[in-house]
């Protein structure tokens, strides 16, 4: 079948309705919040229209800088840790029978069925000192007496990993899925080991989804606000957290906005930044 | 329809539609065909299950006037939410339970319809400080309930309960104390300032404030949780995994006659008292249906029924209810509270959460 270019208005019409839905969810409350950033916080109240950058001075300090820092770092933790994990249990997974594969994916959908909230109060019980983990470490001899491994830098990223993971999976399965076995087994007959031949050949051939997946699962751990507050300790809270304090309980909207879009930003100069080197890296 | 509502309505008016009310009852159809209605927003959960359950039906049945209650979200959310809607001339609730300090933020614009205590003679039954007022003396809100903060312990942990709240400093509880996460809904300022300086008036000035920040920062190795969900903590409380801290004296109590080994201690500096008004929308239409509401909340005999069955503090004075010293023990005390400073969390709301956070987080 040959592709004809779209001819007249009525080619674009199956493109109205998504272009709709983007303008009206997506950028109408973006081009919102973007105003609310610039308004004039009235304390003790609410806020007035204006046009003020009082709201993105407050949050050039060294002190939000360090908040920025750490959940730009807690995001990419988290997404390395997935993809890692991600990568060779995916590609186990599509060498399964077709029944074991439809299996397994089913049990990785009913865990994505798990709110953010359940998922943090199970990891913060499974971590306790009354009920959690380190009891069947003291009952194996391994340890002297239960430990409380939760509010920890530990336990927010091992919540997150959880979290994200089948998300993870659910996007590199199709493309492995979909990868030519001969790949392999050309690797293999040319005396390539298993491992060997899943680094050399399968990582490189599949450079770009892993390139996506990272981006999506950084861009998803960055939004994480109630994990790092159940499992962490307030140095792990994510900027997140302090915008939610912000909007929410401190009804301080230009300045969550402010807060916001900064991230917003932020997280855009960074996944342009990283599709700008993969762009580079392959015409070398 | 508007004229209608806007008629005064005599006693009379509303003894006969008590009655009619109670015809209506019965018959459930002709019940959400009346006209004499009224939104009430109530904290959703356990607050508002408890009002539909023993306040709500009782009140539609005395006045006929039917109740439809809305779970407000705690924080500020349902402020902002009223306020907006307000703007827009709509009301999603005509009387909501508001927080003392959402009051005051409420009063910067207007957003209360002022009382008349004439059409709320059961006002002067409540304690004065449970009348909300503007600057110029007009009223804003009437007292609803009010709840205690107080020091709670596990008890197989902590087999003596503490005196003070001093307890939260002494070295021995490092990494023991679950503590409220925001400056505005902890209150330990409050608490700091009257432990340690006398009273909450050593946080008049600045000087004051960070004399209390500097106090208040030695406690920061015995916490381990800072929390914004309550649940969050009381289960903590309830296995001993976190076993002391600041929570609410009404939950502690009934976790604890559930038989979890939990207390609650009023701490002789005295618990923190926090209390939310009933407050009218200025966008509501339903002016005299929220005064009736509002007049037969203000019953000692109905505060009385909120303290057995909700487990809230009464905001009328204590000699005018039937509570006895068991049941009034249970939902409060006789120590005299820490009242918290409600006006600074107007007036510095955006330093305080500033220099809070750095605390906390930093």
């Amino acid at each position: 079948m040959k592709r004809e270019p779209p001819q007249s208005i009525a080619d674009y019409g199956p493109l109205f309705f998504p272009a709709g839905m983007l303008l009206i969810f997506f950028v109408v409350p973006f081009g919102t919040m973007i105003a609310v950033s610039f308004f004039q916080r009235q304390e003790g109240g609410f806020y007035t229209p204006a046009f003020v950058f009082s709201n993105y001075e407050r949050f050039l300090t060294a002190f939000f800088g360090g908040v920025l820092g750490f959940s730009l770092m807690l995001a990419v933790t988290v997404a390395i840790c997935c993809v890692v994990l991600a990568l060779p249990f995916t590609y186990l997974l599509s060498r399964l029978t077709r029944r074991l594969q439809v299996i397994w994916l089913v049990a990785l959908l009913s865990v994505l069925s798990l709110s953010e909230v359940i998922i943090g109060f199970a990891w913060s019980t499974l971590l306790s000192r009354t009920a959690g983990l380190s009891n069947l470490l003291v009952k194996i001899g391994l340890l002297e007496q239960p430990v409380a491994l939760f509010p920890s830098f530990g336990a927010v990223p091992t919540g997150m990993v959880y979290q994200a993971l089948p998300y993870t999976i659910l996007v590199l399965y199709p493309a492995i899925v979909r990868l030519d076995p001969t790949l392999m087994e050309a690797a293999r007959t040319l005396g390539s080991s298993p491992i060997r031949a899943f680094f050399n050949v399968l990582v490189p051939a599949l450079r770009n989804t892993i390139m996506a997946t990272l981006i999506m699962v950084f861009i998803f751990a960055l939004g994480s606000y109630l994990l790092p507050q159940i499992l962490g300790r307030p140095q792990h809270w994510t900027l997140s957290v302090l915008i939610t304090d912000q909007a929410i309980y401190q009804s301080n909207m230009p300045f969550a906005a402010a807060m916001a879009v900064f991230l917003v930003l932020v997280t855009l100069g960074l996944v342009a930044l990283t599709l700008l080197i993969g762009r580079k890296g392959e015409k070398a | 329809m508007d004229t209608f509502l806007k008629k005064s309505i005599s006693r009379r008016t509303v003894l006969g539609a008590g009655v009619m009310g109670a015809a209506v009852l019965a018959m459930p159809n002709i019940l959400r065909a009346q006209d004499k209605s009224l939104k009430v927003g109530v904290y959703g959960g356990y607050f508002k299950d408890s009002f539909d359950k023993n306040i709500f039906p009782e009140f539609t049945k005395a006045t006929g006037i039917a109740v439809e209650s809305v779970a407000e979200p705690t924080g500020e959310a349902w402020l902002v939410q009223l306020e907006q809607a307000a703007k827009a001339g709509a009301a999603p609730a005509d009387v909501s339970m508001m927080s003392q300090v959402a009051m005051l933020k409420g009063q910067t614009t207007k957003l209360w319809t002022p009382l008349d205590l004439a059409k709320i003679p059961n006002s002067k039954n409540l304690i004065d400080r449970f009348v909300n007022k503007y600057p110029d003396g007009s009223v804003a809100g009437i007292g609803a309930v009010s709840w205690y903060i107080t020091l709670v312990t596990n008890t197989d942990v902590y087999k003596e309960a503490p005196i003070s709240w001093a307890a939260f400093w002494d070295k021995a509880n490092a990494d023991k104390l679950g503590l409220l996460a925001l400056v505005s809904n902890s209150f330990l300022l409050e608490i700091t300032a009257k432990t340690f300086f006398g009273s909450t008036n050593a946080l008049d000035t600045e000087e004051g404030l960070l004399k209390a920040f500097d106090k208040l920062a030695e406690v920061k190795p015995n916490v381990r949780l800072w929390y914004r969900d309550e649940a969050q903590f009381e289960q903590s409380l309830k296995s001993g995994e976190i076993p002391m801290g600041q929570y609410y004296h009404d939950v502690t109590g009934l976790a604890a006659s559930e038989g979890h080994p939990v207390r609650s201690t009023f701490p002789k500096e005295g618990g923190v008292q926090d209390s939310g008004c009933w407050a009218l929308s200025r966008a509501s239409k339903k002016v005299d249906e929220a005064h009736i509401f509002i007049d037969y909340m203000s019953q000692p005999a109905i505060q009385a029924t909120l303290s057995r069955k909700v487990g809230t503090s009464p905001t009328v004075k204590r000699e005018l209810l039937d509570l006895s010293d068991k049941e009034f023990a249970a939902v409060s005390s006789d120590i005299e509270p820490i009242i918290p400073r409600y006006d600074l969390y107007t007036t510095k709301s955006d330093w305080l959460n500033q220099k809070w956070t750095e605390l906390i987080v930093g």
